[in-house]
């Protein structure tokens, strides 16, 4: 075809199918995000089912999987973190190979900045634990941190930047082309990925559940697994069960185009800022939660002011960039900042939630890992401690440090 | 942002105040005789509806007090502020009595922060 300037490209073909929902199915995926569609992905190409369902209120990633600041690390503090998030960062390493498609996946490393004392000791310690588990990790100096991005300020701000650790592997994708990479593959495998289906309800007989209602109506199903973030509570109660999840509103916003001026990302957990470039050039910036309990989809100004102002505090440039666009997800947040992912109190009915502010990361991961327990009914080794009993028995996996986003 | 207005010192921007989360959970009667299932929903299950909440705020940038808000989660209107101690308007009495069934201390044993008016941080 030869290019005509006075017209348009061509449109492009469509990268899946929208099929009708069939009457039943192996399996059914509630929520098309990042982790619903890695999961079917997953549970076709490592298991071989793929007579599995994703269904989507509304569209595939319109919820938090295209909301989110792209963040990818693997630098958690505890053995049960490090390992899936670290399986993740790994499989992210391969991941454009695996799908046959660009995610624009960059290992431009990750700083987390120390403004106290206190965050240096903890910084320390967090890198001893990552270099025993394989993360690579490293603690550098104010120098240290301004040979990496020169344009940070570290002294001359209310908490000097005292240093950082910093994780080269670490790095930024396009998220909204991870969930149609996702879609696309997972679609060619055979998968039905059906958006404006809303899941109204279960069919249970007795405590097993054995199929979903929804706005398209019944649907039947072997398994049901929920990954739907900050909707899990609703969900959870349509089928009869608690979780402990608090869902609150989370934004993020996005400057003009600029050339190239941040070479890396930069997250402080102490004044509260965490930014990157993205590749079309515009500074991504994450917010902090509204502090309140929200489905509305919208968070408050006064945080994103406080917000705008810690990143031109550290990053003084920042003053002369305008605002273009910010936005609101809702996540859900578990009180040990960490996820849930396995059986719930009905049979064949699982869940995968909690990843609160910083579950865009762990999607490949979580998808392998969801998708085995899907399949077999047994959570993998990467999740069965994330499991929802650990609130029971006290063995909690504490990763407030760790969490990008103070809760 | 919301205005929320304090019992005691009247409406004030959202940012004088603090969140203290779900209101009316009270102290289990008798805590050592919970299982560990009803331990858990104690500490870590909290209500997260669509729609109306109790809840706790304090007004840190004002009197320090505590009081509870019906607040709407999902249009983020409040519909009723009352004092620390206080049951909810009628209209919203379930909300006074959170899931989960774990036995509650009677109103003059509770220990909820709500009802003891401190300062403490949320
Ligand atoms: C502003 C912001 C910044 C973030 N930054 C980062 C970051 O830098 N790094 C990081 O790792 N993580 C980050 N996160 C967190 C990350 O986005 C989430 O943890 C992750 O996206 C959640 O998984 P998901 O993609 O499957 O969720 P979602 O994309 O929210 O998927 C859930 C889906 O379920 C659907 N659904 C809900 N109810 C129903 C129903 N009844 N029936 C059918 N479908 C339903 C929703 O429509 C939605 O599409 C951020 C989040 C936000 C909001
Ligand atoms: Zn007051």
């Amino acid at each position: 075809m030869s290019y005509d300037p006075r017209n348009l490209p061509e449109h492009p073909d469509f990268l899946w199918a929208n099929p009708e929902p069939k009457s039943s199915y192996d399996v059914v995926i509630v929520g098309g995000g990042g982790h619903g569609l890695a999961t079917a992905y997953y549970l076709a190409a490592h298991h071989g089912i793929t007579n599995v369902a994703v269904l989507e209120r509304g569209w595939l990633g319109g919820g938090n999987m295209a909301r989110n600041t792209t963040i990818i690390r693997s630098n958690y503090l505890w053995d049960e973190s490090a390992a899936i998030y670290e399986a993740s960062l790994r499989l992210w390493e391969t991941i454009e190979d695996d799908l046959g498609y660009n995610v624009f996946f960059s290992q431009r490393g990750v700083l987390n900045l120390a403004h106290t004392l206190q965050d240096v000791r903890e910084s320390v310690r967090r890198v001893e634990a990552n270099r025993l588990n394989g993360v690579d990790a490293e603690f550098v100096d104010a120098d240290g941190v301004r040979e990496l991005c020169p344009i940070i300020n570290t002294d001359n701000l209310r908490y000097p930047v005292l240093g950082a650790t910093y994780q080269p592997r670490a790095g930024i994708a396009k998220h909204d082309w991870v969930a149609w990479g996702y879609a696309r593959r997972a679609a060619e495998l055979g998968v039905d990925l059906i958006q404006n289906c809303e899941v109204t309800g279960f069919v249970k007989d007795g405590n097993r559940v054995v199929g979903v209602e929804t706005s398209r109506g019944r649907i039947g199903a072997g398994r049901v697994g929920l990954a739907v973030a900050g909707s899990t509570s609703t969900l959870a109660d349509l089928a009869g069960f608690d979780v402990p999840i608090q869902s609150h509103p989370l934004q993020a916003l996005v400057s003009e185009l600029f050339e190239p001026v941040h070479p890396t990302v930069v997250m402080s957990n102490h004044i509260h800022v965490y930014v990157s470039q993205a590749h079309k050039g515009e500074l991504v910036m994450g917010a902090g939660v509204d502090q309140y309990t929200g489905y509305g989809q919208r968070g408050s100004f006064h945080v994103i002011e406080e917000q705008m102002a810690a990143a031109v505090e550290l990053f003084p440039i920042f003053a002369r960039a305008h605002v273009l666009r910010t936005w609101g997800g809702i996540v859900d947040v578990t009180m040990d900042a960490s996820p849930i992912m396995g059986r719930t109190p009905v049979e064949d009915l699982f869940v995968n939630t909690g990843w609160g502010t910083g579950g865009f990361k762990a999607v490949p991961g979580a998808g392998l890992a969801y998708a085995h327990t899907l399949a077999t009914g047994q959570p993998h080794p990467l999740n069965a401690p994330f499991s929802l009993e650990r609130f029971e028995t006290g063995a909690l996996i504490d990763e407030h440090g760790a969490a990008a986003v103070a809760h | 942002m919301l205005i929320i207005d304090c019992p005691h010192c009247g409406p004030r921007h959202e940012q004088e105040f603090h969140y203290g989360k779900q209101a009316h959970v009270a102290y289990p009667q008798d805590p050592s005789a919970l299982t560990d299932a009803e331990w858990a929903r104690y500490l870590f299950y909290r209500d997260n509806p669509r729609g109306p909440h109790a809840e706790r705020w304090v007004h840190t940038a004002g009197c320090r007090r505590w009081f509870n808000v019906v607040r709407d989660t999902l249009t983020y209107e409040i519909k009723a502020v009352y004092r620390a101690g206080e049951q909810p308007p009628q209209e919203y009495a379930a909300l006074a009595r959170p899931r989960g069934g774990v036995p509650a201390a009677t109103t003059d044993q509770a220990v909820d922060p709500g009802t003891a008016d401190t300062t403490k941080e949320a």
